[in-house]
Order: C-alpha cells, then sequence, then structure tokens
C-alpha cells in the first residue's frame, strides 16, 4: 500500500503512496488518514500533532518531545487497516455564477482549448467531481478530474489577488478560492457558497476529501441574493 | 494579589509592523488547509514566559522590525520583552527608562512602552504576567493574519485598538536571571529532502557548500533565499502533498524558499532539505542580507540536537525557578 516511508525532517513521517494522481490511491491515502486519525484521537498512539493527506503522500507530524520518527515509521507499517472500502463520502451541490467579471479567463481558456465558452461550461457541468484534498490555504479543495478537451495549464503569471470563491482549472482538477489570496489557476466563475466557515471550528470545511461534487449554473442576479 | 478584572489594557498608539498575538501554535488542521502558525521563534517566546512564572504556552505579543508603542490604561501589570529589542518604559510623568531584556517591568496606568526596534534579529516577544485576555481560536491564541484566523479577527493590531489584560498584578515578583545568549549562528543544520536527487550533482554540492543569502522577501509564512542557482534537472514542479515548517523548497527559478510558521499546508515544488527542529528559531531571526550555510546532519543526530534544544530551555526553567 505505502510504496515508501521516509523522514522530511526529523520531524515528519512522509508516507508515499505513489506518483500517479488517481482516485484508488488517494482513497487508499484517505483511508490510512482516516485510520490513523482515530487511533491519534483514542490516544492508541502519542505523539502525533498533524496529518495531511494529499493526493498520494500523507505527512505525519510528530511532538519529538514525545515520540520519534522511528516509533511512528513501525506503528504505521504495523498498521492493519479494518476495513480499506470506498471511504464514506457526502454528495455536494455548488451553484456558480459565469457572468461578467466572475469568469476571468474564458478569453485564455477558448483559446488554449478551442472551444467556445458555452462549451467549456456544458464539459465542466457534465462531470461529477472528486475531492481529492484540502489545504494550502484553509479548506481550499482540489477537486478532479476534468474533461480532457478543457485542460489548460496555469497562468503564467499568477494573479497576486483572487477573489473569494473563485472557481478556477489547470491541468486536470478544479478548485474553489476560499479566500482572497494569490494564485495561478484560470479562473471560470465564482459561487456564492460559503467553502470554509471559520466560525465554524468544528467543521469549517464544506467540502472534505473522498466528497463528490457537481456544479450548477446561477445568474449574475441568483449568485447576488444568495443567503 | 491578583484583583479582578477591571479592564485593563494596552491602547495600541503605533503598531509597529507586523504586532499579532502568538503562543506555541495550533495543531491537528493541516488537514483542513490550517496552518500551524505560532511563534516564530519558540524558545524567546518561551522565556518571555517563564521569567514572569506564567504558563510557558500563554499568549504573547510577538512584533518584526519596529515594535509597537502601548499605553497602559486602568491598572498595573508586570511585562518582560524577550529577543534582542531596543524599547523604553515611559512613565506616566514623562520619565524615560532604556529597557533591557528579559527583565521584569512594572507598569502603571497611564505608563508606556516603546518598542523601538528589534536589534540583529527579526522577532521579539513581550509577555505580560497572567496573559491577555483573549479568545482561544482552535486552541490556540496565535493570529494568522493570511487566513484570518485567530484572535483580533485573525488580523495584526492596527492603531487605536485595545489589547485586554486579564488581571491586574499587584505583588512584585523576583527578579530573575536566566543567563540567556541569543546565538545568531550562521551555520543551519538541515536533513536532505525528498526530492533531493531532482537536482544536478553540482547543485546538491554547492548546497552544502556555498552561502546562500536571505532576501528581503521575510516574513512569517517564509524566507527567501538568493545566491547560486540550485539546477533541477528532474522535474520543477511535483504533485502538491504536505508540507511542514523548515521544509526548504525550490522554485524553477532556482532560489530556494525556507517555510516558517504561516507557510501553506501543501507545496507543489520539489524539495532539496528541511531545516532541523533545533535550528528553526535560529533561520527566523538572520536578518535580510545576512549569509546562511546549509550543513547536513542525520536523523539521529537532528534528534540528539533537539534533545539538547529541549534541556536548555528547561534549564532556564529552573534556573528561574531557583530564583523564585
Amino acid at each position: 500500500m505505502i510504496k515508501n516511508i521516509l523522514p522530511l525532517g526529523d520531524a515528519a513521517v512522509y508516507c508515499d503512496f505513489g506518483s500517479e494522481v488517481n482516485q484508488e490511491i488517494n482513497s487508499r491515502v484517505i483511508n490510512f488518514f482516516n485510520q490513523i486519525s482515530k487511533l491519534n484521537e483514542l490516544k492508541k498512539i502519542e505523539g502525533i500533532i498533524n496529518l495531511t493527506p494529499s493526493y498520494n503522500k500523507l505527512i505525519i507530524s510528530l511532538d519529538l518531545s514525545i515520540t520519534n520518527y522511528q516509533k511512528v515509521k513501525d506503528f504505521v507499517l504495523n498498521l492493519k487497516l479494518i476495513n480499506f472500502k470506498k471511504t464514506s463520502h457526502q454528495n455536494i451541490k455548488i451553484p456558480i455564477c459565469s457572468e461578467g467579471d466572475f469568469a476571468l479567463d474564458f478569453e485564455r481558456i477558448t483559446k488554449i482549448t478551442n472551444q467556445s465558452k458555452e462549451q467549456i461550461l456544458d464539459l465542466f457541468y457534465q462531470q461529477e467531481y472528486f475531492c481529492y484534498m484540502t489545504g494550502f490555504v484553509a479548506g481550499m479543495p482540489f477537486l478532479g478530474d476534468i474533461n480532457e478537451k478543457i485542460r489548460c495549464q496555469r497562468l503564467e503569471t499568477p494573479r497576486v489577488n483572487v477573489p473569494e470563491g473563485s472557481v478556477g482549472i489547470t491541468e486536470q482538477f478544479t478548485n474553489i478560492y476560499t479566500s482572497q489570496s494569490p494564485g495561478g489557476w484560470n479562473i471560470i466563475g465564482n459561487t456564492p457558497l460559503k467553502i470554509f466557515n471559520k466560525l465554524d471550528e468544528i467543521k469549517p470545511n464544506l467540502i472534505n476529501p473522498g466528497d463528490k461534487i457537481k456544479f450548477y449554473p446561477i445568474t449574475k442576479k441568483q449568485h447576488d441574493n444568495w443567503k | 494579589m491578583i484583583i479582578g478584572n477591571k479592564n485593563i489594557y494596552f491602547e495600541v498608539c503605533r503598531p509597529g509592523t507586523n504586532t499579532t498575538i502568538q503562543d506555541s501554535g495550533r495543531n491537528h488542521l493541516y488537514h483542513l488547509g490550517i496552518t500551524v502558525s505560532g511563534a516564530v521563534d519558540q524558545k524567546n517566546f518561551k522565556l518571555s514566559n517563564l521569567i514572569l512564572n506564567n504558563n510557558i504556552n500563554e499568549g504573547v505579543i510577538e512584533f518584526a522590525f519596529q515594535g509597537p508603542l502601548l499605553k497602559l490604561y486602568n491598572g498595573k501589570v508586570a511585562v518582560c520583552i524577550s529577543g534582542e529589542i531596543i524599547f523604553d518604559v515611559i512613565r506616566n510623568n514623562s520619565s524615560i527608562e532604556k529597557g533591557n531584556c528579559y527583565q521584569i517591568y512594572y507598569l502603571n496606568h497611564g505608563d508606556q512602552i516603546d518598542i523601538k526596534s528589534t536589534k540583529n534579529s527579526l522577532y521579539g516577544y513581550l509577555a505580560i504576567k497572567g496573559g491577555f485576555n483573549l479568545k482561544k481560536i482552535w486552541n490556540s491564541y496565535s493570529i494568522n493574519t493570511k487566513a484570518g484566523i485567530g484572535p483580533n479577527n485573525g488580523k495584526k493590531f492596527s492603531i487605536g485598538e485595545k489589547i485586554f489584560i486579564k488581571n491586574e498584578f499587584n505583588e512584585v515578583l523576583r527578579e530573575r536571571q536566566t543567563g540567556f545568549k541569543n546565538s545568531r549562528e550562521k551555520v543551519i543544520r538541515v536533513m536532505k529532502g525528498t526530492n533531493f536527487d531532482f537536482f544536478s550533482e553540482k547543485s546538491k554540492k554547492i548546497f552544502f557548500t556555498e552561502s546562500f543569502k536571505i532576501t528581503n522577501l521575510v516574513d512569517r509564512m517564509g524566507i527567501r533565499l538568493s545566491g547560486p542557482e540550485l539546477e533541477n534537472i528532474v522535474n520543477t514542479n511535483i504533485r502538491s502533498e504536505g508540507i511542514i515548517k523548515g521544509t526548504i523548497q525550490v522554485p524553477a527559478d532556482g532560489n530556494p524558499i525556507i517555510m516558517l510558521a504561516d507557510h501553506g499546508t501543501i507545496g507543489g515544488y520539489p524539495k532539496i532539505a528541511t531545516v532541523i527542529s533545533a535550528d528553526l528559531d535560529n533561520i527566523a531571526q538572520l536578518m535580510p542580507n545576512s549569509e546562511v550555510n546549509f550543513k547536513e546532519v542525520n536523523l539521529e543526530e537532528a534528534e540528539e540536537l533537539y534533545k539538547k534544544y529541549l534541556n536548555e530551555i528547561d534549564k532556564y526553567a529552573k534556573n528561574l525557578n531557583e530564583f523564585n
């Protein structure tokens, strides 16, 4: 399952599940993440202070005053995954408005993909997306995979400020900017939904790894009046 | 004797460059994209609390370069400043005392503390006996300005704001000596990164033999270095994955970036090395234009060095207790 375990500095364990990005490998990462989180909560292991699942890696951060690399590595290698089945997930619907200033990069994307704005949006809305991971900034979901016909590279020069709620695409992925931040993804629209809510300390993220996402179009008026 | 809260507070008369509240940081949230934050120089942060006989993880004011000018209202408090800091205590009667770090000062209503600048370093800390009257967010007082998380609505302090203090403090603490000296060691110890082999043989050698310069692009998120270009011969991007404090990433331009307390939780640049835990305080305090060299250590050495680091803090704590 884990292809390789390495130290990431002296205070983290780097678990490598492979180099490809697909839902099967990612589901394994999430499964490990869930299991270790649970054991950590139940105090079956001590000294783990953070777990960072991504596409195909899991980073385990350690409190070096309590544990060390070798102990946690042994623990991970001896972990018996009880039920490796598809992790439970939520189905979430996200409204997007692609009118006017919300759709910053259509000129660029139509040029690269040879598709009209309508065709791009059709292809984009058809798909159901899988949440591989959340992070970089608080709550930002990384979703995939988008139709091959509308894939394009990151902007050569990233924007200094991407507005909150912007929905971007790059390569096989789509993401949502949960707060205003710098970024280089191709922006196709904006959602009025709050994806990260810092006032909810229990469940701040609307979208979590393993969730299934469908997008649907709304008008500017609907966007502006969204509650 | 500690008297009930009479709304004692500091008014921020000058906010300074980047004045926030910090503590030991915020854990168990990386998977949500919420980073650790916390004081960038953990040792100095802890010392400021230890000297006041506070809980070692009590929230303190962190400042960088130019610090704040704070005026006390409605009570008496004890404060301690740590780091290498130039500051004055301006009494209500306008008399001025030159401040010494690691020393306790007692402030009365109307007294001001003027933190003019950090000296030969970047960050300093102001702790207050009993702590500030703030609400923990996700179990931490740390302010993360990039994500807007923490007390003060996740923002750095601005002029005219009030920072409330938990309790008045009327006693006199025993004067306490730490015997602490800030090290400004320019050799930073690292472990090879998970993408070390992405770099050319020449660049691998250069990384451990030549100096790099700390640029002006330093903040709580990270430190950008300049110097000999590190040539990537495999791929200048990797699939984004988790990173930690101390990770040294090298983007396509070949200039390394060292991640600090407010770093993004995941990153997509190859990692040439990771600063060991024992040297994180040190690297964060190096001034722009300083030269820095990297020295390789293995895992066992790094763990040993971190034990020493913890023992050193313990030693100061014990010294302080003997005097108390």
